[in-house]
């Protein structure tokens, strides 16, 4: 009997599953349109999904690459998580070395402060080979080596004295060093950084198989030599702070603060005219940040997927007129209501599985495209992509029950006459 | 013990505010075997009665027991569930699915006994061959002619072993000479053994039964057994 049952239930899938397929088929256009809908839902949901899991990923990196109880002076915010004015920001004034030595001499409580920049991504080429053309080169100070939780596993950090006489040397990342000397020990040899020579001081130890490898993929120059060399004009230069401990982490954030509005002049009563960015304002921002899109989204997606779910019964409706004949022959031969039931709502399911698995695909293709443009590593946000699924279910269940229930109780033999 | 049996069968029918009455105290039985012939004037409650015994529909008042069990006071699922074992039907217009090849058509009570599909397969092609159309039984029906598609109907009323085969003007649809085969292929299967009642107004087609049951305003006006003639 519970076999029965099974072949049952399989054997009315497989046919409710083909009916809707026939019915799909031969409508192409209509059908198309109707999925359209749940296409546009869909997708919006996974292709925001996408792009802030692409986005968390980032934070995350950016995160470990902070040292412990540091902190970082930037003009501009770390990304844009939205309530940023960018006319004001740009108007801010750049940060330079003069106010980066100053910091460091009139700030009493900070471990350590380094800074620096990025100067240019780029392939590094040596006598031995080449990298790939993703290489970052960093100029900085002595002082920025334990805010980036960068350790020195061979040969020597960049010094004071590197940065005084603008010296030509670099520090090499792990993953770069092992690729460009894969044999010997890279001190002591040149490598040439956008058409120029440094002379290798030292290799970082590996930050380990962390989710972007890109960390260990650096080149490391003095500050001073990357500014005569990539130009200084039009630069805003970042600070990294270390406090001492964890304890004197928010005095010495507001100690920084303090000195900085100073250096630069900062009016009385005016905002700060640049940014502090930690592990955790970075964290509570982007939440505050996924919290409104995730909103927003959740909105977006709903009035979709609800103006979707109507055209769906519309269609569903106007499907189960045009069929009634073929539902008073199956009454005819014995399926129950029930039978009825389940073969409309399969078919609405499968109306918005359709629609739903393109939305998916093509969400997880545009949320990806923001990876590309901000050349991070893509994401395919597998739990997403069954939630979008499930939702088009829910949808195919919510809206097709109503024609389904009407196909199940069109009285047989009036069906059967049905013209 | 009798097959069918009909025992003061209402059914009226409320149209607006007048109420027709398609059958009125209708009694009647019929054994297991039996080949009858309904006969009547448009109008007079052919249908109505056919889709009583059939169980498509249900009596406004009386009482009706198909092989033994009391089908006027079952529910709608029990109801299909009788359809699906115990009846096949053939109607007028066929009524094939559009959409689907002539196995498949054969095939649908299968699906809904919950028959697995291998076992659906062989039991469809038996059903399909029994009725002469192997070689056409991928075609879909706008691909047959109407014999063909009329035997396409045969075969799937056939393919569950139902205990009566009820046909509803089978060749009203058909010219003479299709519907002269029809009636050869029902007579064929009423001598292996089935039970089968066919709906008719043409004396002809009423001659291959054994029984002609004649109709007029919802009674029965005469109920003979003929010699084979
Ligand atoms: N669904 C219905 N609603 C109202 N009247 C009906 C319905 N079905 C049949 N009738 C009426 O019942 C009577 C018998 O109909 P039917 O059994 O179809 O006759 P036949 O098949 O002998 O031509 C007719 O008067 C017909 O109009
Ligand atoms: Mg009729």
């Amino acid at each position: 009997m519970k076999a029965k049952r099974t072949t049952l239930l399989l054997g009315e899938l497989r046919e409710s599953l083909a009916m809707a397929l026939h019915a799909i088929a031969a409508h192409k256009l209509r059908s198309a349109l109707t999925l359209l809908g749940v296409l546009i839902g869909v997708f919006s949901i996974i292709v925001v999904m996408t792009a802030l899991r692409v986005m968390q990923n980032n934070i995350e990196s950016s995160l470990s690459e902070l040292g412990i109880n540091s902190f970082m002076i930037r003009k501009h915010p770390m990304m844009s998580f939205g309530g940023v004015d960018w006319e004001k920001v740009a108007r801010r004034k750049d940060i330079t070395l003069a106010m980066g030595r100053k910091l460091a001499e009139q700030a009493s409580q900070p471990q350590s402060i380094g800074i620096e920049t990025m100067f240019w991504g780029g392939q590094v080429e040596t006598r031995l080979g080449q990298s790939a053309p993703t290489v970052q080169v960093f100029g900085e100070t002595p002082g920025s080596f334990p805010s980036r939780n960068w350790v020195i596993a061979d040969g020597r950090a960049i010094t004071e004295a590197d940065v005084d006489s603008s010296r030509d040397v670099v520090v090499l990342g792990a993953a770069l060093a092992e690729t460009v000397f894969p044999l010997g020990s890279p001190l002591g040899e040149k490598v040439k950084l956008n058409g120029l020579n440094y002379t290798v001081v030292g290799v970082l130890a590996s930050k380990g198989a962390s989710r972007s490898d890109n960390q260990d993929n650096v080149a490391i120059v003095p500050l001073t030599t990357g500014l005569s060399r990539f130009g200084r004009w039009n630069r805003s230069l970042n600070i990294l702070v270390q406090a001492k401990d964890r304890s004197s982490f928010e005095s010495t954030m507001d100690e920084v603060r303090g000195a900085m509005r100073v250096i630069r002049k900062t009016p009385p009563g005016e905002p700060d005219d640049f940014e502090i960015i930690s592990n955790d304002s970075l964290i509570a921002q982007f939440n505050q940040f996924t919290r409104v899109v995730r909103i927003g989204i959740a909105g977006v997606s709903s009035i979709a997927l609800i103006a979707a779910g109507i055209g769906i019964m519309n269609i569903m409706l106007v499907s189960v007129t045009e069929r009634t004949r073929e539902i008073g022959i199956r009454r005819a031969v014995g399926a129950k209501k029930r039978n009825i039931m389940t073969q409309f709502i399969l078919e609405a399911i499968m109306l918005c599985e359709l629609g739903g698995m393109v939305g998916v695909v093509l969400g997880i293709i545009g949320g990806n495209a923001t990876a590309l443009f901000l050349r991070l590593p893509t994401v395919i946000p597998v739990d997403w992509a069954i939630i979008g699924l499930l939702i088009c279910s829910v949808v195919g269940i919510i809206f097709g029950t109503y024609p389904a229930w009407k196909a199940a109780n069109l009285d047989p033999i009036d069906s059967l006459r049905y013209e | 013990m009798s097959l069918i049996r009909l025992e003061k069968i209402t059914r009226r029918y409320q149209m607006g505010g007048e109420t027709i009455h398609a059958l009125r105290e209708v009694s009647l039985t019929i054994a297991r075997g039996e080949y009858v012939a309904i006969m009547g004037p448009s109008g007079s409650g052919k249908s109505t009665l056919m889709n009583l015994i059939g169980c498509l529909d249900t009596p406004t008042s009386g009482s009706y027991h198909l092989n033994g069990a009391d089908v006027s006071d079952m529910d709608d699922n029990e109801l299909a569930e009788v359809r699906n074992r115990e009846i096949g039907f053939v109607f007028q217009t066929f009524n094939l699915l559009a959409r689907s090849n002539a196995l498949h058509n054969v095939e649908l009570p299968l699906i809904y006994a919950g028959i697995d599909t291998d076992e659906r397969r062989r039991v469809a092609l038996e059903a399909i061959e029994s009725v002469g159309l192997t070689d056409r039984m991928h075609h879909k029906p706008n691909e047959l002619s109407g014999g063909q598609r009329q035997r396409v109907a045969v075969a799937r009323a056939l393919v569950n072993k139902p205990s009566i085969l009820l046909a509803d003007e089978p060749t009203g649809n058909l010219d003479s000479r299709t519907g002269e085969e029809i009636m050869a292929l029902f007579e064929q299967l009423s001598r292996s053994g089935n039970t089968i009642i066919v709906v008719t107004h043409e004396e002809d087609i009423a001659r291959h039964a054994r029984r002609i049951l004649r109709i007029r305003d919802g009674l029965i006006a005469s109920d003979e057994v003929q010699g084979r003639s």
